[in-house]
């Protein structure tokens, strides 16, 4: 009766024996390492680089433990993290731009261990220390943007096709253009409905003018800030890779928002600056029409603006603009011919046509190259052109410091923002706090267990020290299970993971009771035993489900921290259910399971009323 | 060893009424409590800036306050947080100052006061986040309880799932007058803590329900009352034990989990002894009330079933 057929044993042996193998590299900790990655296609880690990594090393006499190429970066462990930084520093000065050399922590788990994928848990930003951003796209912002570039299009097709208009306005989500007669906004309309499908066209008449109001098709509008939200997420994963992280999460969270991890970075305020910097580049032509003495008293001419050039004077200059940073393909600093440092951009293909085409059509005109940062434009520089400029090559030079050069390279490389986001919610946590917040959860779990096992074990006897060993087994599954998906811990998921030990002992006492029940009512132990497991299992079934529902709720919309706690919570479930059923059953069985005249079983007293109901 | 030795059922329907009106005033406490003092929600909800910072030495409070106030941040709460070296500061969300920067200004002008200051923790969260963060919570408690209720309904029958459900909210709402009434601070790992309970707290009352369905089935000529008397006692001890080991573990958290599990432990150990309280002496007897009989259990048209022989 209390028997378990061979494959039964197999298989409780099978999953312990998979518990315990991947939940060991758990127990191996970290080493420092530094992981050097190629910021772009271009550069390519592979043996040769291994190769120079391993020679400068050497040569700096910094002595590793061990290093190797892994899923196109390299990896180098070392023994302290003194010689660490060290290398750090030494391999940066070595590779130059094109490498990012960051820290991290390699797991010390033994090779044939992580050749079976066997990997520690994921620790949160809560256990190791680190910033977690959370950044709102400026959906507003894109549309805006878009309208920008819409009307410049708009202005040109017109003016290509020659037909006459009065004048372009944008009013908030509406672009409005100005005609004199009728007839010319019949023909700007049948024009732009067919170069522009996704603008929605409405004629409208305000006193004698005649006007074409358009606006973004709502599809077009998703599609739009979509796109935003992707580009954002491109753009802020080149500026991390500038910051030297190793291993940083950037992540689009709900329609809007992106959510930015960065493990075990210190310095927060450089992570906030390099994050928020919105620089981008346009060419602009200068308005050399109007006066700019007019302007400087204030009356400024339409359609154009009046800033002022790095470290010379002031200049008017069109609003409207020839070419954004989007263009850039890639920015070097340098220096010029004249040995003044300098930032060498590459546009791609269809920049570099417009830009050829400026440079012919105004030759012997000044053109503006304006840095757009944090919402300042400044001119940069506004040369003549001399020539016309082909091949998307271009210079840019004008009174700045190779320093300058330097982060105004870095900045363009990194690309443009999409549209400007701000920083809804920012989480730091010193590594020191991440390391105390282990040994809590660490303990409290330790602790807790404990005190279980000694209670179960006085109370319950043999049983008791079984129902200790499924739970042994539950925490055992639950740990191999969370890293073998790899899931995240945070320390609210070590709070859940100490509480579903807890709520686990539950189903060990519900089935010990009932056994202890029908052994008072007279049944024979095996039966007994038998019956209990029987009984138990509805309960433990319907009190587990409902548990169950409270924990994919959490999960559905908790965020976070919650999130971790839910993912813990659930397969915490799922394991004790597993280890209190399966698990001591099967322990019990082979204890008693094959004596055929069982007297007494040892699980506790069973103390017996002396007048029985029914 | 043994605890519990019940000679006869314990007759805890005949309490009915004195457990009921215990409930009821606890319960209308809570709610006094949730509405007079209302929750001290913490950043979490209502957005707003919080930082942990540690000292080598015991930090001087009002000195951190003068810092801040020369910085226009006189509305900033500063209290010792775990040890007399460890303080924490609190900025509300204001409208005008939505930068994430300002807990850079603040840990600069703290390390220009005192070069000991490390910044261990910092918490921005803006107003918008906080929000939707109370829609999503309260969305989660209704579909915990809307999906307990409907397994109940399906599992046994509909007057169990709403006594369980309610059994189960005034666990919550005394939880969260706990919280009104001490003025502790609700997060979100607290909100956690109360949706995790519901799910324990339920699991409680099936426990007891479940025996309740199986007296029905085998003691024939017993009163309802009778049935019910006799689920809890034989339950009992069930419960206590199991109640016992999950406070076992809880406590351990509340002694050596630190600062930042306090609150969520002490949530989760008021929920358990009001767990174990209310799935025993508010469920059962609202099943009562609500009218249960063996009909609700054993259908007619069926055959009853015979007892299952082992």
């Amino acid at each position: 009766m209390n028997r378990y057929p061979a494959w039964k044993y197999l298989f409780i042996a099978v999953s312990i024996l998979l518990g315990l193998l991947y939940t060991l590299p758990n127990f191996y900790g970290e080493s420092p390492a530094v992981q050097i990655s190629p910021l772009r296609n271009a550069a390519k880690a592979d043996t040769g680089l291994l190769n120079r990594v391993e020679e400068a090393l050497k040569k700096a006499d910094l002595p590793t433990t061990g290093m190797f190429l892994e899923g196109g970066s390299i990896k180098v462990r070392f023994a302290d993290t003194d010689t660490q930084i060290r290398a750090r520093d030494a391999l940066q000065s070595l590779l130059g731009n094109g490498y990012m050399v960051a820290l991290n922590l390699l797991p010390n788990s033994p090779q044939w261990l992580t050749s079976i994928g066997a990997l520690p848990m994921y620790l949160g930003l809560d256990l190791r220390g680190g910033v977690h951003f959370l950044l709102e796209v400026d959906m507003k912002g894109a549309l805006s943007k878009a309208l920008d570039r819409f009307s410049s299009d708009i202005r040109g097709s017109l003016r290509e096709k020659k037909i006459p208009y009065a004048g372009l306005d944008k009013r908030g989500s509406l672009i409005i253009v100005k005609f004199r007669n009728a007839e010319s906004r019949a023909q700007a309309e049948a024009e732009i409905k067919k170069n522009y499908p996704d603008l929605d066209l409405r004629e409208e008449n305000v006193s004698t003018e005649f006007h074409l109001a358009a606006t973004l098709r709502p599809e077009a509008q998703k599609r739009i800030q979509d796109a935003a939200v992707q580009q954002n997420i491109t753009t802020l994963r080149n500026r991390v890779n500038e910051l030297g992280v190793a291993e940083p999460i950037i992540q689009q969270a709900g329609a809007d928002r992106v959510v930015v991890q960065l493990p075990g970075v210190q310095d927060t305020a450089k992570a906030k600056d390099i994050l928020g910097r919105t620089a981008t580049l346009e060419v602009r032509m200068v308005d050399e029409e109007h006066d700019l003495s007019a302007a400087l008293r204030g009356q400024i001419p339409f359609g154009s603006e009046l800033y002022s050039e790095r470290g010379g004077g002031p200049l008017l200059v069109k609003k409207q603009v020839v070419l954004t940073g989007d263009r850039i393909n890639d920015a070097q600093p340098g220096f010029d011919n004249n040995n003044q440092p300098a930032v060498h951009l590459n546009l791609d293909n269809s920049g570099a046509r417009i830009f050829q085409q400026l440079t012919r059509d105004n030759v012997g005109k000044r053109m503006a190259i304006l840095l757009i940062e944090k919402n300042q434009a400044e001119v940069i520089t506004a040369p003549v052109i001399r020539e016309e400029i082909g091949g998307g090559r271009v210079q840019i030079s004008g009174r700045m410091t190779s320093e300058e050069a330097r982060d105004v390279a870095l900045l363009l490389r990194a690309g443009a923002l999409a549209a400007p986001m701000d920083i809804v919610e920012e989480r730091t946590v010193g590594p020191s706090l991440g390391a105390e917040n282990i040994e809590s959860g660490f303990n409290s779990t330790l602790y807790g267990f404990a005190a279980i096992a000694v209670f179960m074990t006085i109370y319950y006897l043999v049983f008791g020290f079984i129902s200790v060993l499924a739970l042994g087994v539950n925490l055992l599954l639950l740990v191999g299970l969370l890293s073998i998906l790899q899931a995240t811990l945070t320390l609210p998921g070590m709070a859940a993971i100490a509480l579903t030990l807890g709520m686990a002992i539950d189903a060990n006492v519900l089935i010990n009771e009932r056994i202890r029940d029908e052994l008072r009512e007279g049944m024979a132990p095996q039966a007994a035993i038998n019956a209990g497991y029987e009984r138990a299992w509805a309960t433990i079934l319907d009190s587990n489900i409902t548990t169950l529902i409270a924990g994919i709720a959490l999960f559905a919309f908790g965020s976070g921290p919650i999130k971790g706690f839910a993912v813990v919570l659930c397969l915490g479930i799922l394991t004790s259910m597993f280890s209190a059923v399966m698990v001591s059953r099967g322990f019990v069985n082979l204890v008693y399971g094959s004596r055929r005249k069982l007297e007494r079983v040892s699980i506790g007293q069973v103390w017996k009323p002396v007048t029985n109901k029914r | 060893m043994e605890f519990f030795r019940f000679k006869r059922d314990i007759p805890f329907m005949s309490w009915g009424k004195y457990t009921t009106a215990i409930s009821l005033v606890t319960f209308i406490a809570a709610v006094f409590f949730l509405v007079t003092k209302g929750l001290n929600l913490g950043v979490d909800f209502t957005g707003g800036t919080v930082m942990e910072v540690s000292y080598t030495q015991p930090a001087d409070l009002n000195r951190i306050r003068g810092t801040l106030i020369k910085l226009g941040m006189a509305d900033a709460s500063v209290q010792n947080f775990g040890t007399s070296r460890d303080v924490l500061i609190r900025l509300p969300a204001k409208a005008d100052m939505s930068s994430a920067k300002l807990s850079e200004t603040v840990i600069a002008a703290l390390h220009a006061d005192d070069e000991t200051a490390e910044l261990r923790r910092v918490e921005f969260v803006g107003p918008q986040v906080g929000k939707e963060l109370v829609e999503n919570g309260a969305l989660a408690l209704l579909i915990v309880s809307l999906g307990i209720v409907a397994y109940l309904a399906m599992r046994f029958e509909w007057k169990f799932g709403v006594s369980g459900i309610i059994a189960n909210l005034h666990d919550v709402v005394i939880i969260l007058g706990f919280f009104a009434f001490f003025q502790w601070e609700f997060s979100l790992t607290v909100l956690a803590a109360i949706l995790a309970i519901l799910g324990y707290s339920v699991n409680e009352s099936v426990v007891v329900f479940d025996r309740i369905r199986e007296n029905f089935r085998k003691m024939r000529r017993a009163s309802v009352a009778q049935v019910i008397d006799n689920a809890i006692t034989r339950t009992m001890s069930r419960t206590i034990i199991t109640h016992g080991s999950t406070q076992m573990v809880v406590v351990s958290m509340l002694l050596f989990g630190g600062e930042s599990l306090h609150y969520f432990a002490l949530a989760l150990t008021i929920g358990i002894l009001f767990g174990i309280y209310s799935s025993v002496l508010v469920a059962s007897p609202l099943l009562m009330l609500l009218g249960v009989s063996r009909k609700d259990i054993v259908k007619p048209e069926k055959k009853p079933e015979p007892e299952a022989v082992p």
